[in-house]
This record gives structure tokens, sequence and C-alpha cells, in this order.
């Protein structure tokens, strides 16, 4: 508790305070504006980490993380297209009300749910982060290396409809991993000196994220306009608010632990929320037409995952989103190693970060629910602006990671590979992963079998190993039976059930309907 | 023969539908509408929504006008109207005008211009 008020001691200084605001304004920007999503805003800011002190960066990150929750909200309810992959289901009963005339209301129950769920799920990190990293800090480096592998197991497995895709995204992302002279031996460089220190993992995250995006939106440029539901101030009668907060309570309660556990992200709790919303509410005949508990639930979902998703970064050092991952590798870049040791090592830093997500929730209250209309008017932008500069801006920040005009060269390659992907629906986030994760795995597997001079049995010899490696067999033979008992079923044109929770993964893909 | 009008979903624009209607009435031609958006942004406020299409064609036609709508997604707004005009065999152009800054004619270029410079037949330019 000490610890925490200290964290808003310095959370609250004029500068951070600034980075805070940036990083909420910045955030909720880039949320309301369809294919932008803070993953891609964190990676293209990751250069501000040579200038900026940590505690600032790190403060501007979170606001970013937080603010594209709350707006990615705003252009599903007013455009029927989201924002964010967080908001896909939002448009469902969001954008229904607000074309019956309470888009108001929508807006409103999105954005106070959004900080209900956001202030529970930051309390729940401050509470249950320190005593998480305990517990990991005693795990052996066999362990470490089960945890590691159950993540990118369920990353790819798990996420997303098509298992193969998945992997193909996650081996790509560890051959790209493997690149360099790190073991001693010189791996896939080709000969090119450039290449023996390994590829910035910097440079694929922001060509994959910036660049493949940006030749993706470049490639469909011409699109019908969409409409925009005007709106006034956003406000909530005494029934809506009697309707909203259960949902709300319900969302954080979904939202928090599925952020936290790999493979979870903000699509499958704010599905999962939507579909316990419909199923418990006192107004079925509402939904499909616009009802409350529909955006409440949903919205309160994706904020809490964002703190579920910080814990496991904090607490365990496992990123298990985009965003995280990006955010991980900004830790990096101060040569800090998000994980347990993190608490015992920089607890200052740790809690000004917990402080200062509080800070930005209040914040994103603040600048959302007065000023959703105005938020609207940035999808007014001419996309060629946009576009040019995300690429411009992405290019500066490849290129200052090393100045090194090679690193130019692979920001395009990896840049293609990003738009081939995206062409081809193959999921991002397993790549980005493997790229970050990949040379710790190796690293820990090294470490194990060291210590235990080269008897591979070390790797089961911990207890956590086991159980972790009992559950990866339990969820592949869950697996295989759902893929023995589905091929009748799949014989349907759809291949995919309405209910499957992966399904908002691929709407997203799919970027602006029509 | 028509009268080809430049429509934007806004006072200029009704302004311009305004006049062109009178115009084509008093010479008894046929009113062409060109309401067309780049497709650049992905809301243009400009780009009329096809319900308030319906409403304007119904409205034009109550006056006994002979109405052609053209509302496309183009690569270039001021081309659409120039087009618009030369494979109708327009006699007259209509398009609003509106009140720019120095700063802002310097960053925006203008719909409004390039048709009163490029058009083969007489613009009339009109303010709300």
């Amino acid at each position: 508790m000490e610890l925490l008020l200290e964290g808003f001691q310095s959370a609250l200084t004029p500068t951070n305070l600034l980075f805070a605001v940036i990083g909420v304004l910045l955030g909720t920007s880039v949320g309301v504006l369809p294919g932008i999503g803070p993953a891609m805003t964190v990676a293209m800011l990751l250069p501000v980490t040579y200038s900026v002190g940590v505690d600032s960066a790190i403060i501007m990150f979170a606001g970013i993380y937080y603010g594209g929750m709350y707006g990615g909200s705003t252009t599903s309810i007013l455009l029927n297209t989201p924002g964010e992959s967080s908001s896909v289901v939002t448009a469902i009963e969001g954008n229904k009300m607000a074309k019956r005339g309470r888009a108001a209301q929508a807006l409103a129950t999105a954005a106070i749910g959004s900080f209900v769920a956001g202030t529970i799920g930051t309390a729940l990190l401050a509470l249950l982060a320190p005593t998480v990293a305990d517990v990991v800090v005693k795990l052996g480096a066999p362990s470490y290396f089960a945890i590691m592998l159950l993540a990118l197991f369920m990353v790819t497995a798990v996420l997303g409809a098509s298992k193969l895709r998945g992997f193909i995204s996650l081996f790509l992302g560890l051959t790209i991993a493997i690149v360099g002279t790190a073991t001693g031996q010189a791996r896939l460089t080709f000969g090119q000196p450039l290449l023996a220190d390994g590829i910035d993992v910097v440079v694929v995250a922001v060509a994959i994220f910036a660049i493949g995006e940006a030749l993706w939106v470049a490639a469909h440029l011409r699109r019908k306009p969409l409409e925009v539901i005007p709106v006034g101030r956003p406000w909530m009668s005494k029934a809506d608010w009697g309707r909203s907060w259960k949902p709300w309570l319900r969302g954080t309660a979904l939202g928090y632990p599925l952020g936290a556990v790999p493979a979870g992200g903000a699509e499958t709790p704010t599905f999962l929320s939507y579909i316990t919303e419909r199923k418990l509410s006192k107004h079925p005949e509402e939904f499909g037409k616009g009802a409350i508990e529909g955006v409440a639930g949903p919205e309160a979902a994706n904020n809490a995952s964002a703190a579920g998703t910080l814990t496991a970064l904090l607490a365990i050092g496992l990123p298990t989103t985009a965003t995280a991952a990006v955010m991980l590798l900004a830790l990096r870049g101060y040569g800090l190693q998000p994980g347990p040791q993190l608490f015992d090592a920089e607890p200052e830093l740790v809690w000004t970060l917990i402080a200062s997500l509080f800070v930005a929730n209040a914040l994103l209250l603040v600048i959302n629910l007065p000023m959703a209309p105005i938020w609207a008017k940035l999808l007014q932008i001419p996309r060629p602006y946009l576009y040019a500069g995300i690429l411009f801006f992405a290019s500066l920040g490849a290129y200052s990671v090393n100045f090194e005009a090679f690193d130019l060269g692979l920001l395009l390659a990896f840049g293609l590979l990003g738009l081939t992907m995206r062409r081809f629906a193959l999921p991002v986030l397993p790549l980005i992963i493997g790229v970050i994760l990949g040379p710790e795995l190796e690293e820990q597997v090294t470490t194990a079998l060291t210590i235990s001079q080269g008897d591979v049995s070390t790797l089961w010899s911990e207890p956590v190993a086991i159980v972790v490696y009992a559950l990866m067999v339990v969820l592949l033979l869950l697996m295989v039976l759902t893929g023995l008992r589905k091929p009748p079923a799949t014989a349907a044109p759809t291949g995919s059930e309405p209910s499957d929770p992966s399904e908002p993964s691929d709407i997203e893909k799919q970027e602006v309907p029509r | 023969m028509t009268v080809v009008v430049g429509y934007s979903a806004d006072q200029f624009g009704h302004a311009a539908v305004e006049h062109g209607a009178r115009e084509a009435l008093a010479r008894g031609e046929r009113l062409v509408v060109v309401n067309a958006s780049t497709g650049q942004k992905l809301v243009d406020s400009r780009f009329a929504p096809d319900e308030e299409i319906r409403t304007l064609t119904a409205g034009l036609e109550a006056q006994g006008l002979e109405v052609e709508i053209r509302h496309d997604v183009v690569a270039d707004v001021a081309d659409a109207v120039l087009d618009a005009a030369r494979e109708t065999g327009a006699r007259l152009i209509v398009v609003g005008i509106r009140k720019r800054t120095p700063v802002g004619k310097l960053i925006m270029g203008s719909v409004a211009q390039r048709v009163i410079l490029d058009a083969d037949c007489p613009v009339l330019a009109v303010k709300p």
C-alpha cells in the first residue's frame, strides 16, 4: 500500500502526468481509427525510449494501451466498424443502439463501464501481481521453459480460427528469432555480417504492425465512405445505469483472468461476455436490436483484460497480447527484464506504472465521456495522409534503432511479409510472440541442460513443469477430439459455428466491411 | 442538353442544387446531379447517404424535372463533375463555393476552382 502511494507520488509529477496525457490522447486516437491499434503505435514509438526516462515511456505506453480500449468502442458504436479488434463485439449491439437514437447512452455505458472495469482490474493487478511474482520467482529454468512453451502453444492453437495458419505464423517468428550468432555458430546469417547480431525485434515489430498494415490499407484505399451516426454528449438515464452495472462487473470478472492467460487477449472475453449477457438479460428480445447490456459487458471485459494482460507481463514476463509484447520490448530496451525479479529490482518503477494506470483510467473517462463526438471527427482524416505519416515514422523508428540503412531493407522485407500474412489471414500475434520468446526459450532450455549437465529428463523434473505439460496434453487431446467430432459439421459452407469464440478475430482481419 | 450540379451534402450543395433546378426548369433541360467521393476518408461528410439522395431526387422530380443522379466513388471529384458535363453535353455547370482562408487554399485543393477553370461551358458559382 505504501509502495502504491509512493507510486502515485511519482506518477503525478508534472512530467509523468504530461506523458500520461499524451499517452491517453494518442491511445484514444488510434483506438478510434480502424486499422491502427495500440500495438502499432507503441511499436512506432519505441525509439522514444532512447531519449525519455523509463518511467515516462512506460506510463505513456500504458496510457496508449488503455486508451485504445476506450477509443475502439466509439467507432464500433457510431460507424458499425470496430476501431479495434477488442471492440468487434461492441459493434453488434452498440451500432443498433445508435441507429435507434441511443448512441449517447451506448457511448456512456461503454466509457463508464471501461472506467469501472479498468479501475477494478488495475486494483486486482496491484493486489495479485506481487503475490504471483513471489511464486514465479521460485521456479527453475525447466518450469519457465514449460510455461513459455505453453504460452506459445496457446497463443498459436487456441486463438484464431485456423491452427495451421497459427503454427505457420509461429514458426516464421521462431525462424526470425534464430537469425544471428548468439549461440556461437552463425545461424541463417547467409554470410551477411550485418545479420550476425541478429535481427532487431523492434524492426520486425514496426514492419509487421506498421508497414504491413499501411501497405494493406494502401491496397484497399478506395472505399465507399461510411455513414457516421451524429451524436451529442453521452449520458445515461437511471434505467440505463440499472441495466449496466451488473454487466460491467460480470465483464470485469471475465476479462481480467482471461487477459492474464495467454490466448485470452481481449477478443475471447468480450465475446464470452456478450454471450453471457444475452443469456442472463431480462430483456432478451432487445438483443439484436440494441441492448445496452451487450455494450456494457464487452466494453468492461476488454478493459479488464488489459489489466490482466499487464499482470501477466509484469509478474511472469509473459506477453499475452501484441501490445504487451511490444511493451516488453520497450522494457528490454532499458535493460529491464519484466518478470518476477522486476518487483524486487525496480519496485519504484513497477508501482509508478500501476499508479499511473489508475491515473490514465481517470483521464480517459474525463476525455472520452464529454468528447466522444470530437473523437469521431478523426475519421474524416484522408487516409493517404494518415498512412504516409505512419510509413514515415515507421521508417524513422526502424532506422534509429542502429542507424543502419540495412535495417530499412529488412523493414521493407518484413513489411511485405506482414502484407502477405494479412492477405492470407495469418495471425500476427504468434509471429511476434515467437520472435520475442524464441531466444528466451532457448536460453531457459540451455540453462536447464547446463545445470543438469546434458540430462534431458531435467525438463520434467519440477512439479510445475509436469503440470504445465499435462495441461498441454489435455488441450491437445481436446483439440484433436473436437477436430474429430467436427468434420460433419464443417461440411457446412460457413465452416465455423456462430458461437465460435475465435470468430471476432476473423472479423478483425476483414478490416472495414463493404 | 443538361444542367450539371456538383452536389455536396451540406449547405453549399443545397444552394447549388436549388439554383441548378431553377436554371434547368427555366431552360427546360435535364438536371444531372453529381455527388462523388474519392473514398479516401473513412467518413466523408460531403458524400450524401443513399437516403438523402432518394429524398433529393423525389423533391426534384416533384418539381417536374427530369433528373439523373451520379452517386459514386471516383478517383477525382472535379473530374467526375467535368466528365458528367462533357458526356451529357451540359450547357451550364452549377457549383457551390465556400469562404476559404489563404492557408486552407494552400493545403487543400478546391473542387469548385478546378471545375471553374477546366469546364468547357459556363459555370455558375453560387453561395448559400
